[in-house]
């Protein structure tokens, strides 16, 4: 895809982004691009630079270096109101006037957006979020789950082509996360952008179409499983009643197999393969031929979690911090 | 709900001068918007509800005491002195009652967490700190207002005739009514732009309050007669504080740092 393309198809585009405040650098060099409709995930330590690139994307920062795109516009100061119609941003925090009523601080959002038919789309968006109910609820009543979710109804007031969050269920229950979840879902199917900052990894497993892993600089972008091929090898994780009294010879007879090692933790084996669906009959057969009580025998799953550790503990940014 | 092109509504859009673009206008309707939300956060405010009553009543009461205490033959001078020192107090509402106010606005959406999102929207910072601005200026002028007018009603109902004559002057009233509103905007603007500075509501209301006194001083020369007040004196005082609230307003929106005051980090 030529750069123009990219430019068309991309709601946040960056290139060679970088913050600085002072001496200090809070990320530098980041580039990456998020289609129309995609879910795209930010992970990354404390510290590694996710939030401020939001505010960045969002306006409210403006670059030290670098240039982006944002809902089809370029990021600069002349561009930012233009930006702020089109896309929302959710902090962490939802910041809700605790004063006034559930539907007087969107009502006030309603307002800063000149949006026309506020009423209905306050009712729409309280209904998205299951919380028309308490509509008339001063927020100082409110949970902290239903805060958060008084925030996402006011991020979708204006029907935003890009909806920055940032870190949506945190603090929320198992429950009130999932609902988060399938609202998330739902956006998506509407084809809303979602950039979505979080620090719950298997949430971002679930959720995001890509994710990107940050700390000060892009270290790794891509699909979550595009993400575990390029870090871990591909293996077979064998588990048998007892030790193999001798499994360098019962390995080394399985095709395919280039290395074996033994798992600390429950005494089964780790083969490294290249194709594990034709390694795994091969090898099924060599352990029942040496007598071995097979128990289990599956393609070792890594998860997105494995990829982010691995990633951030031989970071030596993340050392020298 | 579905994606739909970015909202334009139909705001009233006042033009700033020298700049032609769409993005470049003021929209009344954000202005009202923030108007509207200030003005109900304010009435469940205790400390603003407190501010706007006890000032107020503190600052007429002072002055009625100080008229009805004057004795029936009491010099002219001595008069003079005491109403002047009276209608200093009534000057003392539109100067201190929305620096209070004013100097909570940023700070206060700080301390709250609500400045990010707000700074996230459409909004301008010119109409966010116009919209706050019109917020505190609103219920001070009906305030003040409304205590100069129980001042005149208790001068004209129960003072001696002597008092009501140095009272019901022209040069008396008319800076009452003029300064009110521009006092109050030095006020305001002086809060609003000690709140875009300072960490803390309590100081900002503290400095806000003692930036306020200063305007009030050179009024309140005129009332105690030290500058002689004639009309020309008082229209052209007037004249130089609308220009000062009107340059305080652009004065503060430009320096009004949106990163500094998300991130703690000067830009």
């Amino acid at each position: 895809m030529g750069r123009a393309d990219a430019e068309s198809t991309a709601a946040v585009l960056a290139e060679g982004l970088t913050k600085h405040f002072g001496a200090r650098t809070a990320f530098r060099d980041v580039e990456f691009s998020v289609g129309y409709g995609e879910v795209f995930g930010f992970l990354g330590p404390n510290g590694a630079g996710k939030t401020t690139t939001v505010r960045t994307l969002g306006t409210l920062l403006a670059p030290s270096a670098g240039r982006a795109r944002v809902a089809g516009l370029e990021l600069t100061p002349a561009n930012g109101v233009q930006i702020r119609r089109r896309i929302a941003v959710m902090p962490e925090a939802p910041g809700l006037y605790l004063r006034l009523s559930v539907a007087e601080n969107l009502e006030y959002f309603a307002g800063l957006y000149e949006l026309d038919d506020a009423r209905g789309r306050i009712a729409r968006a309280l209904a998205a979020v299951n919380l028309s109910d308490r509509a008339g609820d001063p927020c100082r009543t409110l949970s902290k789950g239903l805060r958060q979710r008084v925030g996402l109804a006011r991020a979708l007031l204006g029907e935003p082509r890009v909806l920055f969050l940032d870190e949506p269920t945190s603090g929320l229950d198992p429950v009130a996360a999932r609902e988060v979840h399938e609202l998330i879902d739902g956006l998506r199917r509407r084809g809303v952008t979602i950039f979505l900052t979080t620090h719950r990894l298997a949430e971002a497993e679930r959720m995001c179409d890509r994710v990107g892993i940050m700390n000060t600089t892009l270290r790794l972008i891509g699909r979550p499983d595009e993400l575990r091929d390029r870090l871990f090898d591909k293996g077979l994780r064998v588990r048998t009643r007892e030790p193999l009294a001798d499994p360098a010879t019962v390995f080394a007879g399985v095709p395919g197999v280039r290395e074996w090692r033994r798992e600390p933790d429950d005494g089964g084996y780790h083969l490294s393969v290249d194709a594990p669906e034709l390694a795994a009959p091969a090898a099924a057969r060599a352990l029942v031929a040496a007598d071995a009580d097979l128990l289990e025998i599956s393609p070792s799953r890594h998860s997105l979690e494995d990829v982010y550790l691995q990633l951030i503990d031989t970071d030596v940014e993340a050392q020298a911090r | 709900m579905t994606i739909a092109d970015p909202p334009t509504g139909r705001a009233r859009l006042l033009p700033l001068r020298g700049r032609r673009e769409d993005a470049q206008r003021l929209s009344g309707r954000r202005i009202r918007a923030i108007l509207r939300k200030e003005l109900r956060d304010y009435r469940r405010n205790r400390v603003v509800v407190a501010t706007m009553a006890v000032l107020p009543l503190l600052f007429v009461i002072l002055p009625i005491i100080e008229i009805f205490d004057i004795p029936a033959d009491a010099e002219a001078a001595e008069v003079d002195t005491i109403v002047g020192l009276a209608l200093f107090y009534l000057l003392l509402i539109p100067a201190l009652v929305p620096a209070v106010v004013a100097a909570y606005s940023v700070v206060g959406e700080r301390e709250q967490g609500t400045l990010e999102p707000v700074l996230t929207t459409p909004l301008r910072r010119e109409e966010l700190l116009l919209g706050k601005a019109c917020a505190a200026l609103a219920p001070t002028l009906v305030i003040a207002y409304v205590m100069f007018g129980i001042f005149l009603a208790a001068v004209g109902l129960f003072a001696h005739p002597n008092i009501q004559a140095d009272v019901f002057k022209l040069v008396r009233i008319l800076p009452q009514v003029v300064f009110t509103p521009l006092l109050s905007g030095w006020s305001i603007w002086v809060g609003i732009a000690i709140s875009a500075k300072v960490g803390d509501v309590r100081v900002a209301q503290q400095l806000g309050s003692l930036a306020s006194l200063p305007p009030v001083v050179v009024v309140s020369l005129m009332g105690f007669g030290v500058i002689q007040p004639t009309l020309a004196l008082a229209l052209g005082l007037g004249a130089a504080l609308l220009a000062i609230d009107l340059l305080a307003w652009r004065l503060v929106s430009f320096l009004f740092d949106r990163e500094r005051l998300i991130t703690g980090v000067k830009a």
